[in-house]
């Protein structure tokens, strides 16, 4: 099958090696990174310098590749180009740094684990290798659980709570990661109002110890209010910043409204390619 | 057969016997063990995959040592052969499913046919080989706990112990692989490694069930014991247990009975043990069983109703009362029937149904036909119920942004579970902005009520 691109000539397509010398140690750097699909590219040319301590919102529409900019930055799907950093190092050196809040749906709920034991999970891999959770990791899952206001539901069957305490549940499990760096898909994504204030309250929280959050987030509405720094983001970064400087209409509607033409053409030209 | 004989199976008293029911009932508690995990995982038809593909390797193997010279008998030998064609088998459907984009099951249906029509083909094939009989090979199909004979025990013994422990070992890791994949690879868990060795276990396992149980129906031996298990608990340790237990139990039962009575498949006979226990389990087990569930809906159906009718009563006694002092003069009258139906729309039979409850539990009097009156207990009960209705309700107003139109319908579900303590916490929320709300025998609606 002839392809529309050899990789070895475009140069989107081209590993870049991971540099020798170490940007300043942020706690998230993206360069260069793209993302592709069975060939249909899903993130392009991504450049990005998260500060230290700064709650990030990332916005864009559907399919604008917010959860696959967080899975890239996991190792959770291939990068077809570029590198991503925590704290000047990859990230399979630096797990210890990050936790991770999947999106709600990921996974099946009627699973027979109590809200505790899916806390405690965050403690696995302090753990390692066949040990088991002892009470050290349990009192750090009913710390976490407290964080959230579930404490009381410690002992729940995951399936007998709703919708909004199971996602409070997956924040306490990334809190029991005890990390410097957060990524959270869609935390928000139907929660109750209890649950949603206890989200931010807990984002607060975690920013006033100097931890660094990126929140993907579909609420326009709240984002002013809820972070202060932001990533724009449709397939490609349309801007990103300090929240105030970067939330304009101009960016909004390159971000949602404004046809990415030129873009769009490409994938669509690939498509009829891979056929 | 009489009961004599089949103590003496099942305690193990003849000799006979003995191996074959202990091996069984090993493979049954290592089955169970494993199997939970495989359903957890959401793979259990890879299990009758791998089964299935087992069959060429058997005959391969036997064909392979009847060339060399031996019998073709030599069990170990044909479990090795079992095993590399069925791990091949497994190979196969990974590769469908990584260089194509067709869905698990068309791989596991191509490698489970194709293997085992190729695995009856050898069969037949090496059957015509001169000099090793292949009489027996079958048994291997439909499964013949018989036929274990003291050096197999061990083999099945050492195989199936090692499975159990390993599963027990890798409990936390297993776990977190089922229940969030993603997340446990963020964390550096080696997933695919963690499923090569899920795999592996059920191959040991589906491998040395073979000749007890046969390969058709070793994927019921793996996967009913943990399903039955799951209606019995929410915890995964307890699952385990019981799978193991359920399994152990269901082998030794079913080839106790298939000793005694030798005409019957005993591969089968163990199955249909193991499914007896599951049905058993998926109708009366106390945490997810059918039954249980069918009797908790309806009772809960029956307090909301008899809840709904104190209250409707204790409303049209309350629109009696003295207009300028409602709270403190509800008397209690005969209220006609048709007012109490109209005021919930009420079919006559759930009234029927509801006043039968009622009576039964002392709520309301005789009085004339046509009339309804609460007896004393009865009034109380149906102040009690109109008070926590409408402490809930003016919660929801106060405190959740619900405007009073809307409040009833929603407090009315929750009103019903309410427990003593919820009750206090209401009453402390509300207290802090209206204490003589909290504190009134029966504090007035927030909204309207209608009689209809």
């Amino acid at each position: 099958m002839k392809t529309f691109v050899s990789k070895a000539v475009d140069p989107a397509f081209a590993p870049v090696p991971e540099p020798h010398e170490h940007p300043p140690e942020i706690p998230l750097a993206v360069h260069d990174l793209t993302v592709a699909y069975h060939r249909k590219p899903v993130l392009w040319d991504l450049e990005l310098n998260i500060p230290e301590g700064s709650l990030v919102g990332i916005v864009g529409p559907n399919g604008a590749g917010k959860s696959t900019l967080l899975k890239a930055c996991l190792d959770l799907v291939p990068k077809t180009s570029g590198w991503v950093q925590i704290y000047g190092e990859p990230y399979k050196k630096q797990r210890h740094l990050v936790g991770y809040v999947p999106q709600r749906e990921s996974v099946d709920w009627d699973f027979p684990v109590s809200a505790l034991d899916v806390v405690a999970m965050g403690t696995y891999r302090q753990l390692g290798w066949f040990k088991r959770v002892g009470k050290k990791q349990r009192d750090q899952a009913h710390e976490a659980l407290e964080m959230v206001g579930l404490g009381h539901l410690a002992d729940r069957q995951i399936s007998q709570l709703s919708g909004g305490q199971q996602q409070r549940v997956f924040l306490a499990r990334a809190l029991a990661q005890d990390a410097q760096i957060y990524f959270m898909d869609e935390p928000f994504a139907a929660v109750d109002a209890a649950t949603e204030e206890a989200i931010v309250a807990l984002l607060r929280t975690l920013n006033e110890k100097g931890k660094t959050c990126l929140v993907v987030h579909h609420d326009l509405a709240t984002v002013t209010k809820y972070f202060d720094y932001l990533v724009l983001l449709n397939m490609r970064v349309v801007a990103s910043g300090p929240t105030e400087a970067t939330f304009t209409r101009e960016n909004l509607q390159k971000t949602y409204g404004g046809k990415l033409n030129l873009l769009e053409n490409a994938v669509e030209a690939l498509r009829h390619v891979d056929r | 057969m009489s009961i004599a004989d089949l103590t003496d199976v099942l305690l193990l008293r003849n000799y006979n016997t003995q191996l074959v029911v202990l091996s069984t009932a090993l493979l049954g508690l290592s089955s169970g063990l494993v199997g939970t995990f495989l359903l957890l995982r959401k793979r259990s038809l890879l299990g009758d995959a791998l089964s299935h593909a087992t069959l060429p390797g058997i005959a391969a193997a036997f064909a392979i040592m009847v060339a060399l010279g031996g019998t073709g008998k030599w069990l170990p030998g044909l479990l090795m052969g079992a095993t590399v064609s069925g791990v091949a088998g497994i190979l196969i459907m990974l590769a469908i499913r990584h260089t194509t984009r067709l869905k698990d099951d068309v791989g596991m249906g191509f490698v489970l046919s194709v293997f085992f029509g190729a695995g009856v083909a050898l069969l037949s094939m090496v059957q015509r080989m001169p000099g090793g009989s292949a009489a027996g090979l079958e048994t291997f199909i439909y499964g013949k706990p018989a036929s274990i004979i003291q050096a197999d025990f061990y083999l099945i013994a050492a195989a199936t112990l090692a499975t159990a422990a390993g599963s027990v070992l890798l409990v936390k890791e297993f776990t977190l692989l089922c229940f969030d994949e993603g997340f446990a690879r963020t964390e550096g868990w080696p997933t695919f490694m963690l499923d090569v060795m899920l795999v592996g276990l059920v191959t040991v396992v589906t491998v040395t069930g073979l000749q007890a149980v046969g390969l058709i129906l070793i994927i019921a031996f793996l996967i009913t014991p943990a399903t039955a298990a799951r209606f019995w608990t929410e915890k995964l340790s307890s699952m385990l247990i019981i799978s193991a237990a359920i399994g152990a139990a269901s082998g030794w039962l079913g080839a106790s009975i298939s000793a005694l009575l030798p005409n019957l498949p005993a591969g089968a006979v163990i199955v249909l043990v193991a499914a007896a226990v599951f049905l058993f389990s998926m109708l009366f087990a106390p945490a997810r069983g059918v039954v249980p569930r069918y009797i908790r809906g309806r009772k809960l159906t029956r307090k909301v109703g008899r809840q709904h009718f104190l209250r409707a009563m204790y409303e049209l006694l309350e629109s009696q009362g003295d207009p300028d002092d409602p709270i403190a003069s509800v008397p209690n009258i005969p209220v006609p029937l048709e007012a109490v139906l109209a005021k919930r729309a009420w079919k006559r039979g759930e009234l029927k149904q509801i006043l039968k409850i009622a009576d039964a539990e002392d709520h309301v009097e005789p009085v004339a036909q046509g009339y309804l009156r609460l007896s004393e207990p009865g009034f109380g009960e149906a102040a009690r119920v109109t008070r926590n209705h409408r402490l809930w309700e003016t919660y929801l107003v106060t405190h959740a942004d619900i405007a009073p139109s809307h409040v009833d319908r929603d407090a009315d579900m929750v009103e019903h579970v309410l427990g003593a303590d919820l009750v206090r916490e209401l009453e402390e929320v509300i207290r802090s902005q209206d204490a003589k709300m909290a504190d009134a025998a029966v504090p007035p609606s927030p909204h309207e009520i209608t009689h209809a």
